[in-house]
């Protein structure tokens, strides 16, 4: 492996810098039937799962095959889906907010076709390539994570988790029998980067153990004060701590009655690690929902406070989670999404429907607003 | 012969769904083989090695990649996330795995020659594994060593006119909905304005200036599919301020079954025959609608535009005319005091090109008041939390509305400023005490 350079000259690093550039103009990637209809579509149909058209006032129609996608994927994966998009689509594709991928195509004919072939590519193991599915009231994709492919802060996998549970709910990313869409979420630590918050329903990493403290390394390593401002609850305070060989340094102290295990800490210094084996596991939410359909955007609320970590194939989160969409699939009317059904029902009847234990870590007693969540009204069913 | 053992991570290989696991060890082999007899410039096992630090991950239950990492390009503070595992001397190949935030197009629309582009860039000079795409929206280049990151930089904006994404305390990369390109719904241009403020402001998105981090997300309607109202510091979600447009023959031929409800987007399961009075006018969040003798009738007036009639009935039903944004401000996830959705700071603005009110008259003032108050890892959601809606409706220099509550305080504790009542605050303790005696 020999070094090949671009033309940049690192004894002249600035010289033909460009920069501020931002990214390509979208119109040069407009398909030529987006680019001549755009802001005149009139409405649109999904004619089976994963597959749409658009119909515009000039009467054009716009026919988009959606697939699935493992949103990590590598360069020859993407060759795969230009071999395709150059084959059937005249070389364009997108991708959407969910990471699924679609391919476009301007006459109904073609869609046949094109489906037919997404859905004979297979990999060695036996899996799907290119999924067709994840439209209407059923299940898309999850959107997700770093984990442990990337990520120094997570107290679960990403890809894996998803990978499992996608296939436990395969059959609703390929069918419309749902009440209402269901999103689910994952996130790998409670820094939430995704949707973990407002989803149908969410994985969330979670941890169970304190700090462990560095106290060598530690001042070295952090400033302090960062350290003790990135608590929610206030537990670490500022001290000195003698060393083993007589040394005395500054650190941390943690008062671990109070520490809830959310990792900041670890986020702000590296010298205050707490990923454990047995200790680390997932949390499930659910109830949460970005729109403003019929009613407001919710928050996902925990609903299961720990499923420990079971690599590959996490079949406790699985379960729980087939468990809560059977639920809602035999108990909500059209159109209501899973936190309308539990909020109409009430809460104590989701525990009851979905059968999961309701324990003291559900309730909330973060600062002033956990009051409200309580219930001030003698209505509850029994 | 892969490199590694990994009896876990080949269980991922099974199930339908689309296998990382058999997408990495086909890019392995392919890495391998060599067959265009590339001249890799990071270690050409380097997808074998992330699958034995990530079997390992599997086997230990914890992460193995070190804390942090501090790398870039010159000119930027940010866009690159650096990354070293744990244990370089069993996995040289990951030893450096860092990650290059590359800028999408809006709406994500692509062109195989483009991406193919990027696959020969990366697979040349990364590990030819990628994220399509991050939760932000940039597309993620995972895994290649520090000396190639200015040559990734260089080649992409050399050869591919095409810049990085952001990181850090600044604005990170806005991304959009599919909006007008192939939706009915978009009030507004999502695409356009998305590019536009990307592009106006490549500057706070390179050279971290903020508190902390802060996004846009633009959603073409109240569907909200790029979730902005969760996922973004300032969220603009359109809608209209006019009538809904009615098709009366359209509503017969849904009322008649000739059209499916939502699209067909329920046909797997037998909900039984259409029912209008049902499945739209009774779920009317406001009761604004009514059905009577074949006709739909909305007192738009007390719509408050869920979308949800349009979304059930989308070829007899469509947004107004008079159309614009929503803007909501402040969501966030749970660090540091608790998740928050966008709060509604205005209620109808117009979204058209270039922009200037939402640029002057609501992006650049709030930024001015966050980065002169904002602590230090504040978000703008905490802020108002810290300082009150009421500072924000100031700094917007607009007048308290109904719309911004959803519904007026309990408690008393009211706060008047001292100008605002008669006499002021400085009294005399003696004056008072002539007429009420100790």
């Amino acid at each position: 492996m020999a070094f090949v350079s671009s033309g940049y000259n690192p004894e002249k690093p600035m010289e033909n810098r460009i920069t501020d550039i931002g990214p390509r103009h979208f119109e040069e990637f407009y398909p030529p039937a987006v680019k001549a209809n755009k802001g005149k579509w009139l409405y649109h149909e999904i004619l089976e799962p994963g597959v749409l058209v658009h119909v515009s006032e000039t009467g054009d129609e716009l026919y988009t095959v959606r697939t699935g996608g493992c949103r990590l994927m590598s360069v020859s994966h993407i060759r795969e889906i230009c071999e395709i998009a150059d084959k059937h689509c005249g070389g364009y594709v997108r991708f959407t907010t969910r990471n699924n991928i679609e391919f476009m195509v301007d006459s109904k004919d073609k869609v046949k076709p094109l489906v037919d072939d997404l859905m004979s590519r297979k990999q060695d193991g036996g899996c799907y390539k290119f999924p067709v599915g994840g439209t209407g009231a059923g299940i898309t994709n999850i959107i997700h994570t770093q984990g442990w492919i990337h990520c120094h802060t997570p107290a679960t996998d990403a890809s894996g988790p998803v990978k499992a549970t996608m296939d436990v709910l395969f059959d609703d990313f390929r069918d419309m029998r749902l009440p209402a869409h269901l999103r689910v979420s994952l996130a790998c630590c409670l820094n939430m980067c995704g949707a973990v918050h407002c989803s149908d329903i969410a994985i969330l990493g979670y941890h169970r153990k304190p700090p462990m403290l560095d106290h060598e390394y530690l001042d070295k390593m952090c400033e302090i004060p960062l350290a003790i401002a990135a608590c929610p609850t206030a537990a670490i305070k500022p001290s000195k701590i003698k060393l083993d060989n007589g040394t005395e340094v500054k650190s941390v102290a943690v008062n671990e009655e109070r520490c809830m295990f959310c990792g900041n800490c670890y986020t702000m210094c590296p010298s205050m690690p707490l990923a454990d084996d047995v200790g680390d596991g997932i949390v499930i939410m659910a109830g949460g929902k970005v729109s403003n359909r019929i009613t407001a955007p919710k928050f996902s609320k925990v609903v299961v406070a720990f499923i420990p970590n079971e690599p590959p194939r996490w079949p406790k989160v699985t379960d729980t989670i087939k468990q809560i969409v059977e639920a809602y699939a035999k108990g909500a009317n059209k159109y209501e999404r899973l936190g309308e059904w539990a909020e109409r029902i009430g809460w104590e009847r989701f525990f009851e429907a979905c059968e999961l234990d309701f324990t003291h870590h559900l309730i909330d007693d973060f600062r002033d607003p956990a009051y409200y969540t309580w219930r001030q009204t003698s209505n509850f069913k029994f | 012969m892969a490199k590694h053992e990994t009896p876990l991570l080949s269980q991922l290989e099974t199930g339908p769904w689309p296998s990382f696991v058999s997408d990495i060890k086909r890019e392995a082999e392919s890495r391998a083989k060599n067959e265009k007899g590339i001249d890799y410039q990071i270690p050409v096992d380097a997808c074998e090695d992330l699958l034995g630090v990530l079997e390992l991950s599997y086997k230990h239950g914890r992460t193995h990649w070190k804390h942090g990492g501090i790398v870039g390009v010159f000119g930027y503070g940010g866009g690159v996330i650096g990354r070293y595992c744990d244990q370089p001397e069993q996995f040289p190949g990951v030893a450096h795995f860092h990650t290059m935030r590359v800028s999408q197009p809006a709406g994500k629309f692509y062109t195989t020659e483009y991406l193919k582009g990027l696959c020969d860039l990366w697979e040349f000079r990364g590990s030819g594994i990628t994220n399509m795409h991050g939760s932000t929206g940039d597309i993620i280049f995972i895994g290649t060593t520090t000396p190639q990151l200015e040559e990734v930089f260089y080649e992409l904006t050399h050869t591919f006119n095409q810049d990085l994404g952001g990181s850090g305390s600044n604005l990170r990369t806005p991304s959009d909905c599919v909006g007008q390109a192939r939706c009915e719904f978009a009030c507004y241009d999502t695409q356009a304005i998305c590019h536009e403020l990307t592009n106006y402001y490549q500057d706070e998105l390179h050279r971290p200036a903020f508190p902390y981090k802060f996004k846009f997300k633009f959603d073409g309607c109240p569907n909200c599919c790029v979730a902005s109202i969760a996922r973004s510091d300032l969220s603009f979600i359109g809608t209209w301020r006019d009538e809904i447009r009615i098709d009366a023959e359209a509503v017969k031929a849904y009322v008649g079954g000739e059209l499916k409800p939502n699209g067909g987007a329920h046909a797997g399961r037998d909900w039984g025959a259409f029912d209008i009075q049902k499945e739209v006018v009774d779920l009317c969040p406001t009761k604004c609608m009514r059905y009577a003798d074949g006709k739909l009738e909305i007192n738009n007036k007390e719509c408050t535009r869920c979308m949800h009639c349009i979304n059930v009935m989308p070829r007899a039903l469509r947004i107004g005319n008079d159309r614009g944004v929503t803007i909501l401000a402040g969501a966030k996830a749970p660090i540091l005091d608790g998740a928050q959705m966008g709060t509604l700071i205005v209620p109808f603005m117009k979204a058209e090109a270039p922009y200037d009110d939402i640029k002057e008259k609501v992006i650049e003032p709030i930024w001015d008041w966050w980065m002169e108050e904002g602590k230090n890892r504040e978000r703008l959601g905490e802020l108002m939390k810290r300082q009150g809606l009421q500072r924000m409706i100031e700094v917007l220099g607009v007048d308290p509305d109904p719309r911004m509550v959803q519904e007026p305080r309990s408690n008393p504790y009211i706060f008047w400023k001292e100008d605002e009542v008669e006499g002021g605050w400085k009294r005399d303790i003696n004056e008072f005490r002539k007429y009420h005696k100790r």
